[in-house]
């Protein structure tokens, strides 16, 4: 063969090299993707077993308040009232989301808007530090800092949902900020000139420009910051009471789903209904995390228009 | 009111805000280390720990925190770097490719008792790693890909257009312009999604308590051959890391010197994730200065 | 960058497997303890101490719980599983499969927070307190106080244990619930009005340790069953234990560990109690072959 046809036919090395490289982060994605997969798969498998195998009745799984897996009820069915710890979960989320918000916010406004360059990189790194701390050492600074707080003025044990947002809230602060600062910076600085060169004050600039621009991204740091508290374990059982009761108020002891799984799955043998029970709370867990997920998607798909 | 009034108070109340936030912040730093650094010493770094009586240390502890971290580190990132490099440029935009992102930051928000316990049932039964390091470092890496990927794609997309289209212009193929181009700049933003992991890596207990176990072996720290079941570097011995020594002593500890312990360790860790995200950033900006022109 | 990280990884790849090997060659006994928190501290010690002796085994303690230890013995997955709890007492375990060993005896008694004015109750009261029908320390002649009532996780062996020795087939009241000592321990302490149970080991001088019919808890009363509320701490293995695992387990029992790190732990020897309990808990006098029994295949 004509041996200038066949260079020319032959793909290049940059071409290979592309190959290449797509293979690789096709095989990363491909391998990303299989493990969420087989988790969800693991989850539901387990989760969804407390119906169909147990025979657990889904209405009272959703409605009920008696968690007592182990027992039977009046009807012959399993005990798996998971209301109030739904009750309980959401509770703390949107309470620790409500808190944290304006002061993550108010906070990345200062960090990019307002303050020198080095104090803002200092700022970062502590909240970057924050992340770090055990989630036990966080639920112990609650149990001695934020219990007998909440008990001297707001009344209570001093146990329950609010002692939790609290502590919650501290936790997802820096989840909320940082990702906060980053949509913030992500608005291009034209806007921001323009705005000033018209001749609105800073607050008219950051209130109906900057905030605007970069909403979406603050509903997906919010939304994350939710994820993370609907996750969070350690830290709120100690502060939460830990009670299976439906809340009465935010300061009677309640619990979280989360701290009821992480609790009880020790205590309980494999593929009985106590067991299996908790797998199902899981699998709530995550369809709450695709709804929130959704919920982000459709708040900046609007946000775009 | 006049619009300058309310910029002033406006602003006023930003500061403010920001202001509460440092305090409660400097609040619990100040707490964990005051509390802590006391009982810190260089013999309470070096020792191991001990089970029921006073005058342990963390040695083991830390050591184990750090290796698991590179661990964790060396499976994760190049895998997240890959999926972030398909999702933010070879990623079709269409709905499959929505769904692929939306069930990688689903997996963000699972408790990780639920993560630990996946990774008993699969690698440490099934795949009879047994409780090793090497299968905590796997479920810590399930556990970080969310984050890092979403990172590394968001990095990647804050990058100008104009560097890509540079690229291609020149000549150089796709994979070229994002190796060489795309990702040097997009690394300071990597390097905040690195700093966040180790941070998770660093506090995670309940996902390593089923995992990489909750006891420290007695390792020999002259032994450096990987293969040695005394070796520090062996990736199937048990290892109980910082964290999980802090939710072991304080849920069963009954050393008459617990508190302390607990307080010490968590300074330690506090100091320990401040000195791993300094050198990161560090490190990470002498390279973006070598790979980019920025001075 | 990325050609570095490529490396690394296939380094760390193939540094993963010929460790994966060499694993599986070696010549070690491998023996895996899963189970019962409250039981790992003393199992780990004494691992621990017995591999000085013999490097032929490689032992790993590990928690997890009791469900969890007895779920994977069962399933074969470990060698020995720890428990709180009778084996028949968990759903879902089939006990005929297992063979109990139980190497030590485990105090409990009910705590209180130092402030509520009450050093003494009866069964009956304690029994009341937590099934609810007591709210306040009033009516126990203590301080006017509300009763916070701290119990242990569903289906934890601690909580069975109080279950089974004080609340006599009634049920509990709906309360807060920990799972571990440390934490119960601090919220007595801190929490005015509080009661709860703890093992020996984590009773203090900040809370007040209750007397129960007059009879104080202390190691000496549960050996002859004056204190009533006490368990066993076990240790399961599946079908007769090999030759191995059998010398561990006689170790367990040999006086170094009953001796000495049972009773550092604050833990019962077994072999210093003068009745025995069975999983309906009845208590029997040992005779002088009592040893043989509680001690299954010993």
């Amino acid at each position: 063969m004509d041996p200038i046809r066949e260079k020319i036919l032959k793909p290049s090395k940059e071409t290979r090299q592309d190959i290449l490289g797509k293979t690789l982060s096709y095989a990363s994605i491909f391998l990303i993707v299989a493990v969420v997969l087989a988790i969800f798969l693991f989850v539901a498998s387990k989760g969804i077993a407390t119906f169909t195998e147990n025979k657990a009745s889904l209405v009272e799984f959703l409605t009920g308040t008696e968690w007592n897996p182990g027992a039977n009820g009046p009807n012959g069915k399993p005990l798996v009232g998971a209301l109030p710890m739904i009750l309980g979960s959401f509770g703390v989320t949107f309470l620790a989301a409500l808190f944290a918000t304006p002061f993550a916010i108010g906070t990345a406004l200062y960090m990019t808007e307002l303050s020198s360059k080095r104090s803002q990189k200092f700022m970062q790194s502590v909240i970057e530090l924050l992340v770090g701390i055990p989630s036990v050492v966080y639920g112990f600074i609650g149990l001695t800092v934020v219990v007998p707080f909440v008990r001297d003025h707001f009344g209570g044990s001093g146990y329950g949902i609010l002692s939790g947002s609290f502590v919650l809230f501290v936790m997802v602060l820096p989840t909320i900020t940082s990702m906060t600062v980053d949509s913030l910076r992500a608005v291009p600085k034209y806007y921001k000139s323009a705005s000033l060169a018209l001749g609105a004050t800073e607050w008219q600039t950051i209130y109906r420009v900057l905030l605007r621009a970069a909403m979406p991204g603050i509903m997906t740091a919010i939304v994350f910051g939710m994820a993370r508290a609907f996750g969070e374990a350690l830290a709120v059982q100690m502060v939460i009471g830990n009670a299976t009761l439906l809340p009465e108020s935010l300061l009677s002891p309640a619990s979280t789903l989360t701290s009821v799984l992480t609790m009880g799955i020790g205590n309980t043998v494999m593929g009985t209904v106590s067991n299996n029970a908790l797998w199902s709370l899981a699998l709530i867990l995550l369809l709450m995390s695709l709804v929130f997920n959704l919920a982000v998607r459709f708040i900046s798909r609007k946000g775009k228009m | 009111m006049n619009t300058k009034k309310v910029n002033k108070l406006a602003l006023a109340v930003i500061k403010l805000i920001a202001a509460v936030v440092v305090v409660i912040l400097a609040f619990l730093l100040g707490k964990i280390l005051l509390s802590g650094l006391p009982h810190v010493s260089w013999h309470f770094l070096t020792t191991p720990s001990r089970s029921f009586t006073a005058g342990g240390g963390i040695g083991i502890q830390l050591f184990n925190s750090f290796y698991l971290l590179i661990l964790t580190l060396l499976i994760s990132f190049p895998l997240s770097l890959g999926a972030g490099i398909y999702l933010a440029e070879y990623a079709p935009k269409n709905r499959v490719t929505e769904g692929v992102r939306m069930a990688i930051e689903v997996l963000s928000s699972l408790p990780s008792v639920v993560v630990g316990l996946f990774g008993f049932l699969l690698f440490v039964v099934q795949f009879k790693m047994g409780f090793s390091i090497i299968s905590g470092a796997i479920a810590l890496t399930f556990f970080n890909l969310p984050l890092l990927t979403r990172n590394v794609e968001d990095s990647l997309n804050n990058v100008p257009k104009l560097q890509r289209e540079a690229g291609l212009a020149l000549g150089l193929s796709k994979w070229h312009t994002v190796t060489k181009i795309i990702l040097p700049e997009a690394l300071p933003g990597i390097l905040t999604g690195i700093v966040l992991c180790a941070g998770r890596v660093f506090g995670e207990a309940a996902a390593l308590i089923y995992t990489a176990g909750q006891s420290a072996t007695n390792i020999d720290f002259s032994n450096w051959n990987p293969f040695d079941e005394s070796s520090p570097l062996n990736l199937f011995r048990p290892a109980e890391t910082l964290a999980v020594h802090i939710w072991k002593i304080n849920s069963e500890g009954i050393m008459p010197d617990a508190e302390q312990i607990s307080a010490g360790a968590s300074a330690v860790l506090i100091v320990a994730v401040l000195i791993f995200n300094l050198s990161a950033r560090y490190l990470g900006n002498r390279l973006y200065k070598r790979l980019t022109a920025s001075k | 960058m990325k050609k570095a990280i490529i490396s690394f990884a296939t380094l760390f790849l193939a540094v993963f497997i010929l460790a994966g090997c060499s694993q599986k060659t070696s010549s070690k006994q491998n023996i895996t303890i899963v189970g019962s928190t409250a039981l790992q501290p003393m199992v780990e010690m004494a691992a621990e101490e017995y591999q000085q002796d013999n490097s032929g085994v490689s032992i790993t303690v590990q928690g997890g719980g009791s469900g969890t230890g007895l779920s994977q013995v069962q399933a074969g997955a470990v060698t020995i599983g720890n428990s709180d709890v009778f084996a028949s007492e968990l759903p879902g375990i089939k006990a005929s499969e297992l063979v109990d060993h139980t190497v030590a005896v485990l105090g409990l008694a009910p705590v209180a927070n130092k402030d509520v004015g009450v050093k003494s109750l009866t069964m009956e009261q304690l029994r009341d307190i937590f099934a609810g029908k007591y709210t306040n320390w009033k009516q126990l002649g203590g301080k006017n106080q509300k009763i916070v009532v701290i119990n242990r996780a569903q289906g934890s062996g601690t909580r069975i244990a109080f279950e089974n020795n004080v609340m006599n087939g009634q049920k509990m009241v709906k309360a807060q619930e920990q799972e571990s000592n440390g934490t119960v321990q601090r919220m007595v302490i801190s929490t005015p009005g509080a009661i709860s149970y703890l093992s020996f080991s984590y009773i203090n001088k900040d809370m007040t340790a209750l007397k129960v019919d007059g009879v104080s808890p202390t190691v000496d009363n549960v050996k002859d069953n004056s204190w009533k509320i006490w368990a066993y701490e076990h240790m399961y293995t599946k079908g007769k234990p090999d030759k191995a695992t059998q010398r561990f387990l006689d170790y367990m029992f040999s006086d170094v560990v009953q001796d000495n790190l049972v009773k550092a732990l604050g833990y019962i020897p077994i072999s210093q109690m003068k009745v025995q309990k069975n999983e309906k808990n009845q208590v029997t006098p040992i005779t002088t072959t009592g040893k043989e029994q509680t001690n299954g295949s010993n």
